[in-house]
């Protein structure tokens, strides 16, 4: 049994959190929040001068040429510092896109300057409230019309992948976001260190991802493989909150003794601890299917994604409780959490959206999995 | 990260199954091994024994004990392998756990050489079987305020009090029983641990029924029972450490499957049945249950292959593998009171001949409370992930530094 990240793989989660820890303390996803900015365009830079964003990208296309372990490595310890940078939109889903779908010109064309972070991409999907398969908006004679709304770090993208039809056939597009006819606003985001847009487009110029229309189960793919990659990002999140109310109430005395001390707060912090071990167990079957392109991806993305998602917004939701009054107050930092799962949860389908895809999958036979 | 044996356990588990091949039977896709109700059958356990001897003459028999008491000094991942191996065939089952998991290897640490002589050898191959006489009706949780007694009578000692929750006690040859011989003391620092003669005169076992109608357990009667000095386990008043001993390795052994329905059972249910004349698998409401209930169990699988692998390289496994139990416990007992639901009013039929899939579903509803209360309730787990794996505080003790003859007791029953 060998159901764990290499030796070289923690290396590098140690050394992505002691590169964090240095430099996007939470003071700066704070900075972010609190300012007009949408990210930090200092760490954006520098985690590209360390190669993350080419982590998963092939070396023949400037990338590092790592795998998805090596990926998701990584995730767990963006999301560990709430890192106020759109790495999950250019990263886990634009330029997975481009790998996933992508012709050869078009990676020669965007790959290397994802890889570098000259350009940040991300995937407008969402059009209005609501859950729909089918997007309205429509690419056709090379021109893109719809509205995009909201396209998590929209504003600062400088393309996107976009969900849209054209007669039946369903595909991705490709457009610059500073073309003409592409109008986008900044919306204020539940997490303002992750901001959001809406996006009009109005006859842009845009192109298909690939030759053709790549078709609803390629859109899938790349959503459970963006899934498994927040998921990490997710479980890191919901790690760095557990350690901080843990630190919290055994330091904060009542009665003259720890809170920490007392069982009401024990058995929480124990149930706690037990949801984010689960998560990281489905998480980890999600990274062994994604860097296998494994059957079970579905499956296990659904996994991963309900599983982390639900930690997170658990430990938000503590981190905030257990801190009683202050957790309530904007000076603490416990909202910073609060927000970012909320966000993470909202951005790629909610938990039970998750869970009834994961029905449908184990009803269409992928059933109780190989490994059952 | 992959799911495969490194070579030297591939080359292990060839040999393991070799041996099984060729002496027991594989279990047909979907068959299950005789069930642990059938357990105080005689002939039943008969046969246990019989595959236990015949596992310890091949040296497949408790294969982690050093090999000077017989095993083969296998290390936990074989122990691991060698459990997959052989659950994949039609074996009686294991009615020599408490003995070989928990109280040998309280005797190898804490007892004497007579005592290893004795007893390891008869433990290991299945001739004679051990029960754990630990729990009483006013110590559960908290074990250490025990009440059964041992007084010293020169080279004998005299045993009375009552003991509960006994597995085993009506088929087994010996028991270790925690005692209590100094009330003056402090409750931990009185307790002196004995090997017992489950034979001896003034025992008097009797079986509980539980709320499911089965009997698992016995309570077990001291009534002026004489045990032989040279049957103490550790020094006089000093029995609470090899107790310690004991409960560890009960850590470590407790947290295998329930047995019972499982997840596909339910999933074929939930399409089969119907619900307003469409499959109860369409209702959003069901899916959604469904989808929790198949995460958490795969949460609890991957968590498993985790603390393998640590046990596979070497490492101590982490303390993601004290979850287990917490998590699945009361998922069985959700997952089964669900299956009932699901069934409508037909739910409610036990009958095996008249309720669906043989009543299966009602019968693990009945009997999953013992699951969540059994080696540490759902309470008590908390509170031990909390203080050793969290590091919170513990709890605070009222009865610290205190007598025990002085320590509060309420109602005792």
């Amino acid at each position: 049994m060998n159901f764990d990240f290499s030796d070289d793989q923690k290396l590098l989660r140690k050394t992505a959190r002691e590169f964090l820890s240095e430099h996007a303390p939470l003071t700066l996803c704070r900075a972010v929040l609190e300012s007009d900015a949408s990210y930090s365009d200092t760490l954006w830079k520098s985690t590209a001068e360390l190669g993350w964003q080419g982590t998963s990208i092939p070396e023949e296309h400037g990338g590092a040429g790592f795998g998805h372990l090596e990926m998701a490595a990584l995730a767990e310890e963006i999301g560990y510092a709430l890192t106020p940078i759109p790495f999950s939109s250019s990263v886990y889903l634009a330029t997975e896109a481009l790998l996933l779908a992508g012709t050869e010109k078009q990676k020669q064309a965007y790959l290397p300057r994802l890889a570098s972070g000259e350009l940040i991409g991300t995937f407008a999907q969402a059009e209005q409230a609501g859950e729909s398969a089918t997007p309205a908006t429509t690419l056709s004679q090379k021109a893109l019309t719809g509205n995009k709304l909201p396209v998590p770090d929209g504003d600062v993208a400088h393309f996107a992948v976009v969900s849209a039809k054209s007669g039946k056939n369903v595909g991705l597009a490709l457009v610059d976001l500073a073309a003409n006819g592409v109008a986008r606003r900044k919306i204020r985001s539940i997490d303002p260190s992750r901001s959001l847009a809406a996006i009009d487009f109005d006859g842009a110029a845009a192109q298909w991802l690939g030759d053709a229309p790549c078709g609803a189960e390629t859109i899938r793919q790349l959503i459970d493989r963006a899934a498994v990659l927040y998921a990490f990002e997710q479980l890191g999140g919901a790690t760095r909150a557990f350690e901080i109310t843990r630190e919290f109430t055994l330091g904060r005395y009542a009665f003259g003794r720890p809170v920490a001390s007392f069982q009401a707060i024990k058995h929480r912090l124990a149930d706690l601890y037990v949801e984010i071990e689960l998560a990281r167990s489905n998480s980890y079957y999600g990274a062994w299917a994604l860097a296998n392109n494994a059957p079970e991806l579905g499956v296990s993305a659904c996994g991963a994604r309900v599983s982390a998602s639900d930690a997170f917004e658990l430990a938000g939701k503590e981190i905030v409780q257990l801190h009683g009054g202050v957790g309530f107050t904007w000076e603490y930092d416990c909202h910073l959490f609060y927000r970012r799962a909320k966000w993470m949860s909202a951005i790629l389908g909610n938990p039970n959206i998750w869970r009834d895809r994961l029905i449908e999958r184990l009803q269409a036979g992928n059933d109780v999995g190989r490994r059952a | 990260m992959d799911f495969n044996d490194t070579p030297e356990e591939e080359t292990f588990r060839a040999q393991a199954h070799a041996w099984l091949d060729a002496n027991a039977e594989r279990l047909q896709p979907g068959e299950r091994a005789a069930g642990l109700e059938s357990r105080a059958d005689p002939d039943a356990i008969k046969k246990a024994q019989a595959w236990q001897a015949k596992k310890a003459d091949a040296g497949w028999a408790c294969i982690t004990w050093p090999k000077e008491y017989g095993g083969r000094g296998a290390t936990a991942i074989q122990n691991v392998i060698w459990n997959q191996e052989e659950a994949k065939y039609k074996t009686p089952p294991n009615i020599f756990g408490i003995g070989q998991g928990m109280l040998g290897p309280t005797i190898m640490v804490h007892g004497s050489d007579e005592q290893k002589q004795r007893y390891l050898n008869p433990m290991l191959r299945g001739a004679e079987i051990w029960c754990q006489l630990f729990s009483e009706p006013a110590a559960g949780s908290d074990l250490a305020g025990l009440r059964t007694t041992a007084v010293r009578d020169g080279d004998e000692w005299t045993l009375n009090g009552q003991k509960i929750w006994t597995t085993g006690a009506q088929y087994c040859k010996w028991g270790m029983i925690v005692t209590r011989t100094d009330a003056t003391a402090e409750k931990h620092k009185g307790i002196t641990y004995f090997i017992v003669d489950m034979q001896s005169p003034g025992i008097e076992i009797r079986p509980i029924k539980q709320i499911n109608g089965m009997s698992s357990f016995n309570e077990v009667f001291f009534s002026d029972v004489r045990v032989a000095d040279r049957n103490r386990v550790g020094a006089v008043n000093d029995g609470w450490r090899g107790a310690l001993t004991t409960l560890m390795n009960e850590r470590h052994s407790i947290g295998g499957g329930a047995g019972g329905p499982d997840f596909g059972n339910l999933l074929q249910i939930a399409r089969r049945i119907e619900w307003n004349g469409r499959p109860a698998i369409e209702d959003a409401g069901v899916r959604q249950h469904l989808a929790r209930f198949y995460i958490r169990l795969k949460g609890l699988q991957y968590t498993t292959y985790r603390t393998q692998t640590a046990l596979s390289r070497g490492q101590t496994p982490g303390p993601e593998s004290s979850i287990g139990k917490l998590v699945g416990a009361p998922l069985r007992q959700e997952m089964s009171a669900f299956a009932i639901d699901l069934q409508g009013a037909a739910g409610a039929i036990a009958d095996r001949d008249a309720a669906l899939e043989e009543g299966a579903w009602q019968a693990a509803y009945l009997g999953s409370p013992g699951l969540r209360l059994a080696g540490g309730t759902d309470e008590i787990l908390r509170n031990i992930i909390a203080e050793r794996v969290l590091g919170l505080p513990p709890e605070i003790r009222a009865d610290k530094g205190m007598a025990f003859k002085d320590i509060p007791t309420g109602n005792k029953s």
